[in-house]
């Protein structure tokens, strides 16, 4: 007799009496995930010499997972001399039924890999091009629409987005936007008041804030917050195959969907950039009262002049122009997005990535464009 | 196992509310090892909803429910990863990790586990997409390429990956054509058979209640209306058993079963 002993169970796993292999204990998916377990039984169903039976009618539980262990050991066929009761048997048979062909083929590695997927990213640098463009167009078509018959426009999704977009978003541009005042009036002061031309300071908070810092700011803030949301949005309606819905009613996406998130972005930026221009301008004020002990008075008194009207509506300008970007790069990531969760999350970064990359871009666009037109 | 008599599973007095809106009031459910219980109810009866509390995904405004002998929220931490080991869940739509390709979507509480080596992992895995009538090529697939019958399929391997004991059905033969319906109830029969689990499934489809349940709950005016067995339910007098039952469907699926026939506790 031979016997293989075990440390966790005190009658052996598997004893080999007079030819016939007996396999006791549990052989299930609970006391097989311990430690080390499966190695420790493959190596004692190895020691069981070749020509011997088997029973397993003693054994306490049995799963498909320790049967497919035994049903490997067997070489994938079931022992000619089995003792087993019917309801191991019937087991057994399943797990037969479930075998297949073992090894799923590898994808080989190719040497000129990183090429293809340089083409591949070029690809659909292009596709998002071309995909933005069509949209684009599509929206003018739309607007044109619109245009021509506004008592059939989406208004209620306009106001509703104005104020998702606008209203809400208050409270936190005017934070991000004070603080900022406050900074760069802080900064600059200290500088200016070591040139002894403290006095400066108006002008130059008023023409940074109000021509490049204000629209900026508000335009991340807003693609952080806003573009994040319609590219989920749009990207859970797939998901959840509400776009089919809208298509199979004949409700056009590009009409119901895109037209009034751009329309709606494109009038709250301007005034979003005008809030956050007044409250870091607000910010700067106290800042310069404390640090260079400038009357709040005088301050304001100034701004008008220290401004200007173009540079007013520059900022007024760019705000438009930011805020139909950002919707689009919103909407069309989110019309991208495929119907898995990952595709969701990667969506909802390239949008918000491309829409902040974008705004900086046409910011220097307009920058370069109007030094050329001499404002 | 559990030989006892003690219940797996012992709802009691459990009152569920959303708001102001009760789904469940005073409900008592004992679910007893190596049932299969049917949970039958109209739409909007809290079917889904108990099976949650169960499960511990939903918390009960009060009552308890309590699994093998102790209440489903107090298991924490370790236990209620042990816990969670053994009992798998059919979710109604299938609930499938879209970022994760089929393969890996059943191999995932296998993987859970740990200190399984993963060639055991690849078979056993394999092993449970051919039991559901899936191959290889299928297995490479991602849930967003699969139609609504293979989804509920792949969701099936999914939950019976871990040979669980306790097993949660929630409609499981809906969207499945009459053979794979079948054939779905043959497999879980032959699982039952071998592994002694038990289930508790939520179904409108006679066929699989006639074929599959040991006994029946019927959930309606929020809480358990009646049990039994299939005869014992269709005795009781209630306008919605009247209706699920003894209509033309229950006459076609059920037809040559005596209605008076009197027997009592588990057929």
């Amino acid at each position: 007799m031979q016997t293989f002993k075990t440390a966790f169970i005190e009658e052996p796993l598997i004893s080999v009496e007079q030819g016939i292999a007996f396999v006791r204990g549990d052989w299930s998916v609970r006391t097989l995930s311990k430690r080390g377990e499966v190695k420790r039984r493959l190596s004692l169903l190895k020691e069981v010499p070749k020509a011997t039976g088997w029973n397993i009618s003693e054994m306490g539980l049995l799963d498909s997972l320790g049967g497919q262990l035994l049903w490997d050991n067997w070489g994938g066929q079931r022992p000619k001399a089995l003792v087993a009761t019917p309801a191991q048997s019937d087991l057994l048979s399943k797990v037969e039924s479930g075998q297949s062909i073992p090894a799923l083929s590898k994808p080989l590695k190719d040497k000129w890999a990183w090429i293809v997927r340089l083409g591949q990213g070029a690809q659909i640098g292009l596709e998002h091009a071309y995909a933005l463009a069509a949209l684009l167009g599509q929206l003018v078509i739309d607007l044109g629409s619109f245009i021509k018959s506004p008592r059939y426009g989406p208004w209620r999704e306009i106001s509703a987005q104005i104020f998702r977009t606008g209203t809400q978003a208050l409270a936190i541009t005017a934070l991000v936007g004070f603080l900022i005042g406050v900074v760069l009036s802080y900064l600059s002061g200290q500088q200016l008041a070591s040139f002894g031309a403290g006095h400066l300071i108006v002008k130059l908070l008023g023409v940074s804030v109000v021509r490049e810092l204000g629209p900026i700011l508000a335009a991340i803030l807003v693609a952080g917050r806003s573009g994040s949301a319609i590219t989920a949005q749009i990207g859970v309606m797939r998901v959840t195959q509400e776009l089919d819905a809208m298509a199979v009613m004949g409700i056009e996406p590009s009409q119901r969907l895109i037209l009034p998130r751009v329309i709606a972005l494109a009038l709250t930026m301007p005034l979003l950039i005008l809030w956050t221009d007044a409250v870091a301008l607000l910010g700067g004020m106290y800042a310069a009262k404390f640090d260079l002990g400038i009357k709040p008075v005088w301050f304001i008194s100034q701004l008008p002049t220290a401004i200007g009207f173009t540079n007013y509506m520059i900022g007024i300008l760019k705000g438009l122009v930011f805020g139909a970007w950002i919707a689009l790069a919103a909407c069309h990531f989110g019309l991208r997005i495929e119907p898995n969760t990952e595709s969701l999350g990667k969506g909802t970064t390239a949008s918000v990535v491309t829409a902040i990359t974008g705004v900086i871009l046409i910011d220097a666009l307009f920058a370069i464009m109007l030094d050329q037109l001499g404002f | 196992m559990n030989t006892t008599d003690q219940p797996i599973i012992d709802v009691e007095d459990l009152t569920t509310a959303f708001g102001e809106h009760v789904v469940h009031e005073h409900l008592d459910l004992r679910v007893m090892s190596g049932e299969i219980l049917a949970l039958v109810g109209g739409s909007g009866s809290g079917k889904t909803t108990l099976l949650r509390q169960i499960l511990g995904l939903n918390s009960p405004k009060s009552g308890s429910v309590k699994l093998w002998g102790r209440p489903v929220q107090s298991y924490v931490g370790p236990e209620r990863l042990a816990l969670t080991r053994r009992w798998g869940m059919l979710f109604q739509s299938g609930a499938l990790f879209t970022a994760l390709s089929v393969f890996d979507n059943v191999a995932l509480p296998l993987r859970e586990v740990h200190h399984l080596p993963s060639d055991l992992v690849r078979k056993v895995v394999l092993m449970r997409l051919k039991w559901v009538g899936l191959n290889e090529q299928d297995a490479q697939l991602m849930p967003s390429d699969l139609s609504g019958g293979m989804v509920k399929r792949v969701a099936l391997a999914r939950a019976l990956s871990l040979d669980p004991e306790l097993l949660f059905l929630d409609e499981p033969t809906a969207g499945l054509d009459p053979q794979r319906s079948d054939e779905f109830v043959e497999l879980i029969k032959a699982l039952h058979q071998q592994l002694k689990f038990t289930v508790i499934m939520v179904t409108h489809d006679l066929d699989t209640i006639r074929d599959l349940s040991t006994r029946i709950a019927v959930l309606a005016e929020k809480h358990v209306l009646v049990e039994g067995s299939i005869q014992n339910v269709m005795t009781f007098d209630h306008p919605f058993i009247k209706a699920f039952f003894q209509g033309k469907r229950g006459e076609r699926a059920l037809g040559n079963q005596p209605l008076q026939a009197e027997q009592y506790g588990k057929s």
